[in-house]
């Protein structure tokens, strides 16, 4: 019911420095699409132009296939929900949730149909009567969302709507948004700075950054392949390591201090040059077997025990590489550890523009849902 | 524990004097010396016939207030505040709304449009009068002219009878606009965007949009406004001293107006006092009404 298509689209407020350039983009009906970058990355405003809420300076969208550029918001059957939900504090639970039905002519009988059901599928039926400053950040959240689908539009807009509920309560508003998503059929447009919300909610995800698409693609495209630098650094917690390598007869050696052994093999995988940037998923590093002659010594500069797994924090040069093992290890700051790389699973990115040369060969895990 | 309580009983016992009297020594005075003081004595003064000095010279009970009430110049000066009151209010507020609605809008220029507004709030009462004085002239003044351009008879603006009350009121609407505006405008910056731009996203027009959210978000502004504007319109009494010295035939005599002349002009001290008692009285009562009627509409976030 709702495709959104944008074709190099670019916004700028001074006609100087532009916002966005040349975004292109395709939402398919249905989709759950995460934009995702760091603040001031340009994706709320992004957000904001397929509302209609700011013009565009350039380039063309089409929403089902009609250009839109001049449309106005309420012309673009589309529901939004603000960061900070846009409840109106003079009214109660239920007149915020059929909020602009009115308007729409919406009749009562209907507006009554649809509130109980949407109160019922957001657990809100006991507190209609109440106004949103006796709510706690959850149930608030819920009454915006209650709002998006009373209004039964195809698509749903939504700028960072976790971003003001604690930890625990954005982990259940995530899968809670997301079956609605599923159930209703709706085309979900999410913004977020957040790059777990990105990962675990995303049908597909944009990163942003500087008003520039970084890549595009399904969460673990993005994680597998990251397109450059930043995207590998922005995508998967912990972040993944990042140092310069160059290689000689020894090895390759990372941040002009550590010297890492390569096998032959190896070896002959390595993509073409002789220097880059290379990244390497924390869970890639491993703990070096005793007597293995690939063996590299570091120095422990920091723990960080979860209970469930151990990350340990070494460095590399004047950076700190982050390794992350299943399990519990009582390792001391300060102790010395044999670690273990394989340049398999190191990303290679071109030294000067920051691109992608070559993804990890192999990547822990893959193999796990087909084996 | 228990010591330790015992200790600091007996150190506060120890303490001669508590020093947050020494703090409120300076205001407390102030404000015995120039509200407490002169509000018993008004009170006092008012069941008391007067010398022309102020002294007190005999008890008459509640005759001051008897004859207020059976007098038809202040009854009559009682209707005319009244509806000055009625005149100048709520066209105060609700100019004010509309002009800070239109310039509330981020397009450029607004700012010259905002400082042009609330620009009455830096202008003296005084300022003001002689500047409408002018206006208001008689033969030279622009309003006159303006009305024989199309053809009118010259108005009598201050000199008129049917004319005078509503003249003051427009000058008094005018000085007190910049003030309202300006209260106003400070609550719409508090209106956070996404409650327009969610209206803008379910088509909902300026009324809707006036209605629904901006007249409710700025309700405890609104509040505060018609407050202030009730008391200052019942308290009004420069621009009258100014413009028009209560006349012609009394038609602008408001009561504050009506007090001074009797304790400053006609050395009627009793009278006078009984007036300020009833003034008080009113302004408290109506003050009062206003709160009970309109809190349920205001909405704090």
């Amino acid at each position: 019911m709702s495709k959104i298509e944008l074709r190099d689209l670019t916004k700028s407020y001074d006609g100087k420095v532009n916002i966005l350039e040349k975004i292109n983009l395709e939402v398919e009906e249905g989709e759950f699409y995460v934009l995702v970058g760091p603040s001031g990355c340009g994706k709320s405003t992004l957000l904001r132009v397929i509302a209609g809420l700011e013009k565009i300076t350039d380039g063309t969208l089409k929403i089902d296939g009609k250009t839109a550029n001049h449309m106005l918001p309420k012309d673009r059957s589309l529901s939004m929900v603000f960061q900070n939900y846009a409840l109106y504090p003079h009214m109660t639970v239920k007149d915020n949730i059929l909020f602009g039905l009115d308007v729409k002519k919406v009749p009562k009988e209907e507006q009554k149909r649809r509130l109980a059901e949407a109160a019922e599928m957001l657990g809100l039926t006991p507190y209609l009567k109440r106004k949103p400053r006796e709510l706690s950040g959850g149930q608030r959240q819920r009454v915006a969302l209650a709002r998006s689908v009373c209004s039964q539009a195809p698509l749903c807009l939504m700028d960072e709507p976790l971003s003001n509920l604690d930890a625990k309560l954005r982990g259940q508003m995530r899968t809670e948004i997301r079956r609605l998503q599923k159930k209703l059929g709706l085309t979900v447009i999410y913004v977020t700075h957040d790059q777990v919300e990105a990962m675990t909610m995303g049908d597909r995800i944009m990163v942003l950054q500087g008003g520039k698409i970084q890549q595009t693609g399904t969460p673990l495209e993005l994680y597998n392949e990251p397109a450059n630098t930043f995207v590998a650094g922005f995508i998967g917690s912990p972040q993944m390591n990042l140092a310069r390598a160059r290689m000689t007869d020894m090895g390759l050696i990372l941040n002009d201090s550590l010297l890492m052994p390569v096998s032959e093999e190896e070896r002959g995988r390595l993509p073409q040059g002789g220097r880059w940037q290379i990244g390497v998923r924390a869970e890639q590093i491993e703990l070096a077997a005793a007597g293995d002659p690939l063996a590299i010594p570091v120095r422990v500069v920091n723990t960080e025990m979860m209970g469930n797994e151990t990350q340990v924090l070494f460095e590399v040069g004047k950076e700190l590489f982050t390794a992350r093992w299943t399990g519990q290890y009582l390792i001391e700051a300060g102790q010395d550890l044999a670690i273990r790389l394989s340049a398999d699973s190191f990303h290679f990115f071109d030294e000067a523009s920051g691109m992608l040369t070559r993804a990890a060969l192999q990547i822990k895990g893959h193999a796990a849902l087909t084996a | 524990m228990a010591r330790k309580n015992k200790k600091e009983a007996e150190e506060k016992q120890k303490k001669p004097l508590p020093l947050w009297i020494i703090y409120l020594l300076p205001s407390m005075l102030i404000f015995t010396l120039f509200v407490i003081y002169p509000f018993v004595k008004t009170i006092v003064t008012s069941f008391f016939a007067t010398s022309n000095t102020g002294a007190l010279t005999q008890m008459v009970g509640l005759s001051n207030y008897i004859s207020l009430f059976t007098s038809e110049t202040y009854l009559h000066s009682l209707g005319t505040t009244f509806l000055y009151t009625i005149l100048t209010v709520p066209l105060t507020v609700v100019i004010s709304l509309l002009l800070a609605v239109l310039s509330s809008s981020n397009l450029p220029g607004m700012g010259v449009f905002r400082t042009i507004f609330s620009s009455t709030m830096g202008i003296s009462v005084a300022a003001g009068s002689v500047f409408w004085n002018l206006l208001f002239h008689p033969t030279a003044g622009l309003l006159n002219r303006v009305v024989q351009w199309f053809g009118g008879e010259p108005i009598g603006w201050l000199t008129d009878t049917n004319f005078a009350v509503y003249s003051i009121a427009a000058v008094s609407i005018w000085m007190n606009i910049g003030f309202s505006y300006l209260v106003l405008m400070g609550g719409l910056k508090n209106i956070d965007d996404s409650h327009y731009e969610s209206v803008e996203i379910v088509g909902g027009g300026f009324f809707y949009r006036l209605r629904k959210v901006t007249i409710p978000l700025i309700s405890p502004s609104l509040f505060f406004v018609v407050t202030i504007s009730l008391i200052n319109a019942f308290q009004s009494f420069g621009l009258i001293d100014m413009l028009t010295g209560g006349g012609p035939n009394n038609s602008t005599n408001l009561m504050v107006y009506k007090l001074y002349n009797d304790a400053f002009v006609n050395f009627r001290f009793g009278s006078a006092s009984a007036q300020g008692i009833v003034l008080f009285i009113l302004i408290f009562l109506i003050s009062r009404l206003q709160t009970k009627l309109t809190e349920r509409l205001v909405t704090y976030q």
